[in-house]
């Protein structure tokens, strides 16, 4: 059976969303990902369209468990972030958010790197004009360092795809081991995407940037399409346990030292996708599930928590946890759903962060794995400390900032509400979860030691959260990281280079324009209306030549 | 008195309750260690409130960290502005 990728849909129906009015474009807005959820789980299992191009063999769309997984996630993100947008989003972001999350699902598909790679930059630019439709300069500015950042992972890929293909011969998206510089640059590309050091940076300086709306989508297609590619594409791959776990911690420090709050929320982007990544990194089937399952939970509850922060910035315009806090007074609802997407990425007990991030740490204690063990669990206190706690009190605890904003309006409280209601379901009932992941689940989150150990660590956590309060005092500060590298080392050579660039390119453009205009001055003088050669000649010279023409005839016969 | 106007979460006899209830939680979660023996995989969690003592320590250790970091990280927020 051959069908079309699901992403097209999305794609495709967002090109129609600009022509419709109003009205029929919100259905439209909200029935687009639902229809594309139906059209994923039609797409049966195995090579569902073959296309031979260029002489490569490519396999648009391809049907597999973990690719359905996620692309049941992100076409439900796609539905409740519409939703979310609905009313206050403007049209342009609207559609820049269809296109992303069909660039994202399209992938999910791919059985190929070749369609792997033109969905994987359809997405790219789907998320800057998601960036760039907060329509604020800083955005602007934004949304080009983002896509500088991601067009530069975009040719490590496609080097690297490149440099695969001249190898094996082959273009086939399936489990690889950087073994080789073209698989490297594969997974380089890939990691760019994640988060990864030394370029996370892009993660929360672009993210925070977007508007309410758009900070909501962008949180979750880049960096979990690039957790789907990693973990089809180098399972058990141990570079990427450090790699994670270096996420992991980069992720906890800065958010602690982060003074705005949905940078906050970016940073801890990176820390949870570290967790998946690591567990990719690990690879037992116990692992992959994990990674798989978290990066389904993570979607879920990092969207509720940023639009519980959008909430926020949407209703008091302010996005600094010095300018804020006391919002529970006047928004209840905002601060019980921002509590339960703390609660779910800190794993708490009946939460979903709490039935998939474990999988992830069992694994290392399957495996004998001491030191990453120990390592995962002072990460998993860091994360109530750092999320858990630290947004939901600076934001809406704290001290009293004298705001009395209400609530948001209706669509942003039924997107909260509805994710919220996800993260708990999931965290009471995960058997569909752990049905859909990759491989057969043997695993029960629910024991009695693990309750008590995962209450003790997150209740002492909070202790020493509330103890050491006056060591986390807000400061109007950001702190510094790689993108000071090309934000203001670079920024002096750069801006001569362009400088000297743009002049020496003028003067090489000047030289050939004087070229050029020799020529015409050339032509001009001579088929000009005053050249020789351009001269209109009188009818009564032509005759004047032809008699002396015949005269000479004349001459020359009697001669 | 406490003024009609605060919030009753705001209130400090809120606060000094809401304190109490959370070390009588805090005791609770310890209890159970008592009677479970939490799995031994690595030696160290073994020991009674492994993960109590655990998160404690390296929550601080994190928030000390983080501290010192800044103190060579941060910068103005408007650093980058043109």
């Amino acid at each position: 059976m051959t069908s079309l990728s699901p992403g097209l849909l999305l794609l495709f129906g967002a090109a129609l969303l600009p022509l419709l009015p109003a009205r029929p474009r919100d259905g439209v807005l909200l029935g687009l990902p639902l229809l594309t959820l139906a059209a994923v789980w039609a797409v049966p299992d195995g090579d569902a369209l073959r296309v031979a191009f260029l002489g490569l063999e490519l396999v648009p769309v391809r049907g597999t468990g973990v690719g359905r997984l996620f692309a049941t996630v992100f076409a439900l993100m796609a539905f409740t972030g519409a939703l979310y947008a609905l009313r206050q989003a403007r049209l342009v972001e609207q559609v820049a958010a269809q296109v992303y999350a069909g660039g994202a699902i399209g992938v999910t598909f791919a059985g190929d790197l070749v369609t792997l790679f033109v969905f994987w930059e359809l997405m790219a630019l789907g998320s800057t004009l998601v960036i760039w439709s907060a329509n604020t300069p800083q955005a602007y500015r934004a949304s080009l360092r983002y896509l500088m950042v991601h067009l530069f992972g975009g040719v490590v890929l496609m080097a690297g795809i490149a440099g695969h293909f001249v190898e094996t011969g082959s273009v086939a998206f399936t489990a690889m081991q950087p073994d080789s510089p073209a698989r490297w640059l594969i997974l380089v590309g890939f990691l760019i995407n994640t988060g990864a050091p030394p370029l996370s940076s892009w993660v929360p300086d672009a993210y925070p940037e977007a508007s309410p709306s758009g900070a909501v989508f962008l949180s979750a297609f880049t960096t979990k399409t690039a957790v789907f590619a990693l973990l089809v594409g180098f399972p058990g791959a141990t570079v990427l346990v450090w790699v994670g776990l270096w996420m992991i911690f980069y992720g906890i420090v800065y958010a602690l030292l982060e003074n705005d709050m949905r940078r906050i929320l970016a940073y801890s982007i990176v820390n949870q996708v570290g967790f998946m990544v690591c567990g990719i990194g690990i690879g037992t089937a116990m692992a992959l599930n994990g990674a798989a399952a978290h990066a389904f939970a993570h979607i879920i509850y990092k969207a509720l928590l940023l639009m519980s922060a959008g909430a926020v910035l949407h209703m008091t315009g302010r996005r600094k946890c010095s300018e804020l806090g006391g919002l529970y007074q006047s928004m209840p609802l905002t601060t019980l759903c921002g509590i339960v997407g703390a609660l779910a990425i800190s794993s708490f007990p009946f939460t979903s962060g709490f039935v998939s991030k474990s999988m992830i740490v069992q694994s290392t204690v399957d495996e004998h794995l001491a030191t990453i063990w120990f390592l995962l669990i002072a990460a998993s206190a860091g994360v109530f400390l750092h999320a858990g706690i630290k947004f939901p009190w600076f934001v809406f605890f704290q001290k009293d900032s004298g705001l009395r904003p209400p609530d948001p309006p209706w669509n942003m409280r039924a997107a909260m509400v509805l994710f919220a209601f996800l993260c708990i379901a999931l965290g009471i009932f995960p058997q569909p979860l752990y049905a859909l992941l990759p491989f057969p689940v043997e695993y029960e989150p629910y024991t009695a030691t693990h309750l008590v150990a995962q209450f003790q660590l997150l209740l002492f956590s909070g202790l020493a959260f509330f103890t050491l309060l006056s060591l986390m005092r807000r400061t109007e500060t950001i702190s510094l990281d790689f993108d000071w590298f090309y934000r203001r080392f670079a920024k002096e050579p750069l801006l001569k280079f362009t400088l000297r660039g743009s002049n020496s390119r003028e003067r090489f453009v000047a030289a050939a324009r004087r070229r050029v205009d020799g020529v015409i001055a050339r032509l001009f003088r001579t088929h000009g209306p005053h050249g020789m050669l351009a001269d209109n000649w009188p009818t009564g010279s032509m005759v004047l030549w032809v008699a002396v023409l015949l005269a000479l005839m004349l001459l020359v016969s009697y001669l | 008195m406490v003024e009609p106007r605060t919030h009753w979460l705001a209130r400090p006899r809120t606060i000094r309750w809401i304190w109490i209830a959370f070390a009588g939680v805090l005791l609770l979660t310890l209890i159970p260690s008592l009677f479970i023996e939490q799995h031994e995989h690595f030696g160290l969690e073994g020991s009674f409130g492994f993960y109590a003592w655990f998160g404690l320590v390296t929550c601080a250790a994190m928030v000390v960290g983080a501290k010192v970091l800044g103190m060579f990280l941060k910068r103005p927020d408007d650093y980058y502005d043109d």
